[in-house]
């Protein structure tokens, strides 16, 4: 800090050259290390992997181990299971919770009170994750995608009630009393006034349960392991089946593949989901 | 708003809550009131039949002490994280304040691990801090020695590092949020406690740490409930272990499932259950407060 101030600014003199510097020496440190790190020891022949450490492969076969792990890890199999399980679970907490907020937003009575302490108590409360097996074999829905799907829609409604819950109450009245004096009913009146206003807090919703659900495993773990194929899941296999042990270089190339998709949409829409996340946070 | 007090509540009719209702009963309430009920039986997979045992569970667990000890584990590594997220999460939100190209490209590379699978994270990790793994490498060629340290297996210090590698992958999220808050701090009050002599260090220690309060207590409390509930990192990198010295409730509720012992799993449920419960009043209350800012 003590460097002579090359310019007249009265902003912190030194901060021109050091920031930076020091922004490019926290990245490489913190994120370079460990990704150079997987991306290195993915592209390695088995011998080479066997000790994973920083050095470049002596030959790159990066896409002989991205076609061997795709084959033997089911990526299309668990590509399509996260994709099934986790489509119809965040179109259902985003509808159902949309209907229960709107109405817990409007209406105000004792009982209602109740209903919505409950009703997102599911934010902070853990699932209880043992029992949830029991329950869903005794609904003949064990290991089955639709118990998956309303495991997570459980889990997350609370969070999608909370959002929208306040969302609803900053939308005036007026705007559904126009409507209603045009004789509209109250599925229309949700359909067509209520559900576009609420986009951008559904939007926010969808990022994070779209990104809690396609990384789970622990939950996944108990309701389908074994039964469905899914990304996370069958990470889990490749890196505790005897198989893969120690196969470094297969465990690296899976990682690379199985965060591709997530990664492509953060690309192109990053501007919008860091400005959605941190407009849900921070209000 | 009572101006039509009639009419109003078939304008927003009870049965929309009905399907959102159900489900949550259905497929939350319900196995947490079974936590309650099959926590006191000898549930397991080595029996057809279920009979109660009454406190059974509980007293082998505590007896043992699997109980306490990962009680124990649960809490402090909640608490480390909840300390080293919000630590990175706001160094790293000071580092990339100014919006310059660089800082926002280097934004968007600390978001990356936010959106990739613990799972991934934890075995990335796990290879990195291997005893002849790339840290040691580093550190061996800084120092110029020969550096084996078994940063995953040591019984004391391996929850630090487990911890440190959770909030790693998370530190992106409360950098973000951080970031919102400082941009709420309107450039007046910064400018005037400049123009009153502050130093950089008394500007952020008394005006713009505490006008980051509300982003502290999100971030803290994300942060408690999110490794309360962990699970994947430490899953990839230690499976709970050495000796037990990082077996969160969770590993061991998964642990004990895979052996059969369905009743000492639920009991632990319920531990952790009611653990987070007693702890999330005060979360509550802050989430409810925000609301009503909304």
């Amino acid at each position: 800090m003590s460097v002579a101030a090359p310019r007249m600014r009265r902003a912190r003199p030194a901060s021109g050259i050091l920031q930076p510097i020091a922004t490019v020496l926290t990245v490489v440190l913190l994120l370079g290390v460990p990704f150079w790190l997987v991306i290195s020891t993915a592209g390695k022949n088995q011998a080479e992997a066997l000790n994973p450490n920083l050095t470049p492969p002596s030959e790159w076969q990066l896409f002989e181990n991205f076609a061997q792990v795709f084959g033997d890890g089911r990526m299309v199999l668990g590509f399509f299971g996260s994709l099934l399980v986790m489509v119809p679970a965040v179109l259902g907490v985003l509808i159902l919770g949309s209907m229960a907020a709107w109405i817990l937003g409007r209406r105000s009575s004792r009982g209602l009170a109740v209903i919505y302490a409950l009703a997102i108590s599911g934010i902070v409360l853990p699932p209880a994750v043992v029992t949830i097996v029991l329950l869903l074999r005794q609904l003949g829905l064990a290991g089955t995608p639709i118990g998956m799907i309303g495991v997570y829609m459980g889990m997350y409604l609370s969070t999608v009630i909370f959002f929208v819950t306040g969302f609803v109450r900053t939308i005036p009245q007026e705007l559904e009393e126009a409507a209603r004096v045009d004789g509209a009913g109250p599925v229309k009146v949700f359909v067509r006034i209520i559900l576009p206003l609420l986009m951008p807090v559904l939007a926010t919703a969808t990022i994070l349960i779209c990104l809690y659900i396609w990384n789970d495993v622990f939950y996944a773990l108990f309701v389908v392991g074994g039964r469905l194929d899914t990304l996370p899941l069958n990470l889990y296999q490749v890196a505790s089946a005897g198989l893969y042990l120690q196969n470094w270089h297969l465990i690296f190339a899976y990682i690379i593949l199985m965060s591709l998709p997530l990664l492509l949409v953060f690309v192109f829409a990053q501007r919008k989901i860091i400005s959605g996340i941190t407009s849900g946070a921070v209000k | 708003m009572s101006s039509r007090p009639r009419g109003r509540r078939q304008d927003h009719p009870l049965w929309f809550l009905l399907p959102a209702l159900a489900v949550l009963v259905i497929f939350f309430f319900v196995p947490t009131i079974f936590n309650f009920v099959y926590a006191f039986t000898d549930w397991s997979s080595f029996k057809s039949g279920i009979g109660f045992v009454g406190f059974d569970n509980f007293v082998s667990l505590f007896t043992s002490g699997t109980l306490v000890n990962a009680l124990r584990v649960t809490l402090v590594y909640a608490v480390l994280v909840a300390v080293f997220q919000n630590v990175f999460g706001i160094a790293l939100a000071l580092l990339l304040e100014k919006d310059t190209r660089l800082n926002r490209a280097a934004r968007v590379a600390f978001f990356v691990p936010v959106i990739m699978s613990a799972l991934a994270v934890g075995y990335i990790f796990q290879a990195l801090l291997k005893p002849e793994g790339a840290l040691n490498e580093i550190l061996g060629f800084v120092t110029g020695t020969e550096v084996s340290i078994a940063w995953l297996g040591d019984t004391t210090w391996t929850i630090v590092v487990v911890a440190i590698v959770h909030s790693w992958k998370w530190m992106g999220l409360s950098m973000l949020i951080y970031l919102a808050g400082l941009k709420t701090i309107s450039a007046d009050v910064l400018e005037a406690g400049r123009l009153d002599g502050a130093s950089w260090w008394q500007t952020f220690r008394h005006i713009r740490m505490p006008l980051l309060a509300p982003a502290i207590t999100f971030n803290v409390a994300t942060a408690l409930l999110g490794s309360m509930n962990g699970f994947d990192i430490v899953q990839a990198t230690t499976e709970g272990g050495p000796g037990g010295a990082t077996e969160l409730l969770n590993i061991f509720i998964f642990r004990t499932f895979g052996q059969g012992l369905f009743a000492q799993a639920t009991t632990m449920s319920l531990v952790l259950f009611l653990m987070v419960t007693i702890l999330a009043f005060p979360v509550i209350r802050f989430l409810r407060k925000r609301e009503d800012v909304l």
